[in-house]
């Protein structure tokens, strides 16, 4: 199934913007964030059609996952 | 009339009183600066330093603002902005909470920080930045890290939270506090290039919203640091923030986040669709 993914801020650095590619029917949140390199602890906001999602959200056909890091420093 | 008001009211040209004039005010009659700001106030008139907000905040406003309180929970990167705008702007009276001393690695981007204020608590280095800058407000120093035990009793008073921590422990915490104290909440948060900002009225999840995920720990600051840039930026859009919900103006971002990406230059708001169907229900 195909899914496309946003990168935001750091995220970005060392990967892209936005790709669309291929994903095995089941794939969740938290396997493309694998994929991804992206480590668990610096997940952020996580956005699936731009509505919040937990990483087990199990992805479908045409989505959209956008992925934000965490920030918290003052 | 009071010999008070008499001297003011005579000294006032067209409706801005200068500062030698309000300074000899406080000295003749024996009144606090922030008393003579009230005096000032109450007659329809504007001191001279507030003379280019009022295209912007009319004298009303700004006695509003004096009559205000604002918390300011962290006095680091974001904070010390905070607390420097809130001044200037002359909201009366700014509780400033934060356990720290200044530290080294502060000094990259922490307004009150200097050399010779290394090991000086940050709360005692705004108290003195503020009273340099505008005697007329009220700084209360707080020299304790706020926690959901203390948090009921240090914010009860105040309009406005400012939320300028670096814990998102304690941040959590402090949603909650508000919560229940019915307070509205302006959060804010950092990293690197990177920051974002979103309020949290009475009742929103917010911080619930933009942390679920979280579990423990510091977000990608702990690897980027914090640039002196990205505060001063942040900061000045929570006091933007704080400036319409004291003054019931404008449009906050309320059930929307707003993330800023210096570095691409970017901008996203992202919504919090449970609230934007409240707002629905409610007309507003």
């Amino acid at each position: 199934m195909n899914i496309t993914v946003k990168l935001f801020a750091s995220f970005r650095n060392g990967r892209f913007e936005i790709k669309s590619g291929d994903y095995p029917p089941g794939t969740t949140v938290a396997d493309v964030s694998d994929c991804l390199n992206l480590p668990q602890n610096e997940l952020g906001i996580m956005l699936v059609n731009s509505c919040h999602v937990k990483l087990d959200r199990v992805l479908v056909e045409g989505d959209t996952l956008a992925l934000f890091p965490l920030l918290g420093g003052g | 009339m009071s010999p008070v008001t008499d001297f003011i009211l005579k000294h006032a040209v067209e409706d801005l009183l200068a500062w030698h004039h309000q300074v000899e005010a406080a000295e003749r009659f024996g009144l606090s600066i922030a008393e003579t700001e009230a005096v000032i106030l109450d007659n329809g008139l504007l001191p001279a330093r507030y003379q280019r907000n009022r295209q912007t905040i009319s004298q009303g406003e700004q006695r509003k603002l004096f009559k205000s309180q604002v918390a300011v929970v962290g006095c680091g990167g974001l904070g010390c902005y905070v607390i420097e705008e809130l001044a200037r702007l002359g909201v009366g009276r700014i509780v400033v909470i934060d356990p720290d001393v200044f530290e080294e690695h502060n000094l990259n981007r922490q307004l009150f920080s200097s050399p010779a204020r290394l090991g000086q608590t940050k709360v005692e280095a705004a108290s003195r930045r503020v009273e340099e800058i505008n005697p007329a407000v009220t700084l209360v120093p707080v020299h304790v890290a706020l926690s959901r035990k203390n948090g009921i009793e240090l914010l009860a008073a105040s309009h406005v939270v400012v939320d300028s921590l670096d814990s998102i422990f304690v941040r959590m915490e402090l949603g909650d506090v508000c919560t229940s104290l019915d307070i509205p909440l302006v959060h804010g948060a950092i990293a690197g290039w990177y920051g974002h900002v979103a309020t949290q009225f009475p009742g929103d999840d917010t911080l619930k919203s933009i942390y679920g995920s979280w579990k423990s720990g510091k977000g990608v600051e702990q690897t980027l640091g914090n640039p002196s840039f990205t505060p001063a930026l942040i900061a000045s859009l929570e006091v933007a923030e704080v400036c319409k919900l004291l003054l019931g103006q404008g449009t906050p971002l309320r059930g929307r986040q707003l993330l800023i990406d210096l570095y691409s230059m970017e901008v996203n708001i992202i919504n919090f669709l449970n609230v934007t169907r409240e707002y629905d229900r409610s007309g507003n």
